[in-house]
């Protein structure tokens, strides 16, 4: 037996959520206050995802940064290494909203895509 | 002269649906006046997803918001001018402006919206001894620095303040290779979203230290370190329970206040408690023909709510240009905030000018649990709303219906206030 400490982000409300785990396996939610709270930490403890944002050098643009992120969400575990997958990036204007930066970032198979348009100079 | 109908101060969120609903609305000859190089305002450096729920029903990043409302103000061919900055607005809706290329010049507007948006308190305001070494910055300068201009301002951090600005910096930093040590929080409850303490501090494992902070700043050329300390009921530190921690920047994170001095030389009149202007429900301010919307009227959470308020008052000044919303002679009725509820916008409604639904926004000035908002006709209660809890970072809103209020032709005063469970 498992147990995991959570605060719900479904409404202001926060509450304190403990999931008991066993096996890998949910065997109960206790401390919510509604569906929500039940189905966050559930998806939370056993599959948690993130969509991860950030910026790569822009060369030749109105701006020196594009603004990038992951397509879809992505495991939480897999986040830093997202990050890293950005380093040494540098991409040449023009840059569109869509355009992808890094394909199956981390091989989580998902897309970097930008999420600002930078013109050339 | 130049002469448009609608001048709207500010190409930020607020300014930008304010644009595209006064045209949707009809007016034609409308000018954004815009400061910075491009149109979106604080959006463009907001690179963080959880934008647009509301709006687009999609999760969208704060640039990809802003192309959003960028688009539709080409789209429609709504004139704006970069580079500009405002230095007057009279009485008379006569804007004075200039920029690079045409120096000062005027324009005569017969509609002003103000969408200036708000700008961070700053460590002046805080009161905070100690030197005065760089490596201090508020939270939405570092933001600008690290995802606009490519620049790290630091390796070591500590934030004071848990506005949302200073919380996605935790978080961004981080990504970026530094080390944020802990967020101070004086109040005993956090002034950010629940979603980016879990999000951007617990998912790092950065401590968020409340009812605690910063009494003494190090280094004379550069910060080296700062202390924090625990406060009690009062905000006074304890003594003994004071915290060293080494570090090269600073991040203050410690709440927006709108932009007004444009409002106030224009002799807009102003609410001490939102310090923004105090609007009618057609978010007019006591100027005739002078709208606000958006931060520079009260501070948001969420930019959807700001694009709607912004489209109000774009309707409403397109109205007015047209002639469709001459001053009322007629009753005016106020809003009464009471018992735990600090302000409302609207902050005096003429029923017969509002729209069949009207929207009042409002923060609360406490953590509230189990509770009611509770609507008053004057002494008569015609609503309550259980909220299992209600906080001041999160705004709540109310709605009214014109058909109600006309239904009581000698009400006077509208009371909002929290009523315990």
């Amino acid at each position: 037996m498992e147990k995991r400490e959570l605060i719900c982000i479904g409404c202001p409300l926060g509450c304190p959520v403990t999931v008991t785990m066993e096996e890998g396996q949910v065997v109960k939610v206790e401390g919510n206050t509604c569906k929500r709270g039940d189905d966050y930490a559930r998806k939370e403890v056993t599959n948690p995802t993130r969509i991860v944002t950030s910026t790569v050098t822009v060369e030749g643009g109105k701006d020196v940064t594009v603004s990038v992120k992951t397509r879809s969400d992505v495991p939480k575990g897999k986040i830093f290494e997202c990050v890293k997958s950005l380093k040494g990036i540098v991409v040449k204007a023009p840059v569109h909203i869509g355009d992808v930066i890094v394909a199956n970032a981390a091989d989580t198979g998902v897309d970097m895509i930008a999420t600002s348009n930078v013109y050339e100079k | 002269m130049k002469a448009y109908d609608i001048v709207i101060i500010g190409g930020g969120p607020a300014g930008l649906a304010a644009a595209v609903s006064a045209k949707n609305s009809g007016a034609d000859s409308i000018l954004i006046l815009e400061r910075d190089k491009e149109l979106g305002g604080i959006l463009n450096q907001c690179i963080h997803n959880g934008f647009g729920l509301h709006t687009f029903k999609e999760e969208l990043t704060g640039p990809e918001y802003a192309a959003r409302y960028i688009k539709q103000v080409l789209d429609l061919g709504i004139e704006y001018k970069l580079h500009t900055m405002v230095m007057d607005i009279s009485h008379e809706k006569v804007v004075t402006a200039m920029n690079r290329e045409e120096g000062m010049f005027t324009i005569q507007a017969k509609a002003v919206i103000l969408a200036m948006g708000c700008r961070e308190r700053s460590r002046g305001a805080l009161n905070i001894p100690g030197y005065r070494p760089a490596g201090i910055y508020s939270a939405g300068t570092a933001q600008r620095l690290v995802n606009r201009e490519g620049f790290m301002p630091g390796r070591e951090v500590v934030i004071l303040g848990s506005g949302d600005i200073g919380l996605i910096m935790a978080r961004r930093m981080t990504f970026e290779g530094a080390k944020v040590k802990v967020v101070a929080e004086l109040m005993p409850y956090s002034g950010g979203l629940k979603r980016n303490i879990v999000q951007c501090l617990d998912d790092y494992g950065i401590p968020l230290k409340l009812s605690h902070t910063v009494v003494e700043i190090r280094g004379k050329e550069r910060l080296t370190g700062i202390t924090i300390a625990e406060v009690d009921k009062k905000g006074k530190p304890i003594p003994g329970t004071e915290e060293d921690y080494d570090c090269d920047t600073l991040l203050l994170s410690v709440g927006l206040i709108p932009e007004n001095e444009l409002s106030r030389g224009a002799g807009v009149e102003m609410s001490p408690i939102t310090s923004g202007p105090l609007v009618n429900e057609s978010l007019e301010t006591n100027i005739e023909g002078v709208f606000a919307c958006g931060n520079v009227l009260h501070v948001h959470d969420l930019v959807d709510f700001v694009s709607e308020e912004a489209g109000a008052a774009g309707r409403n000044a397109a109205a007015f240009v047209r002639g469709e919303r001459a001053r009322a002679q007629g009753r005016e009725i106020k809003l009464n905030p009471i018992e735990g509820v600090r302000y409302t916008v609207p902050s005096v409604i003429r029923p017969d000018q509002m729209d069949e639904k009207l929207t009042v926004r409002f923060r609360v000035g406490n953590v509230y649990k189990n509770c009611y908002i509770s609507v008053y006709f004057d002494d008569e209660r015609v609503s309550r709303r259980k909220r299992p809890v209600v906080a001041p970072g999160e705004m709540e809103e109310i709605k009214l219906e014109k058909e109600k209020l006309l239904s009581y032709p000698d009400l006077k005063t509208i009371t909002v206030k929290i009523e315990e469970a």
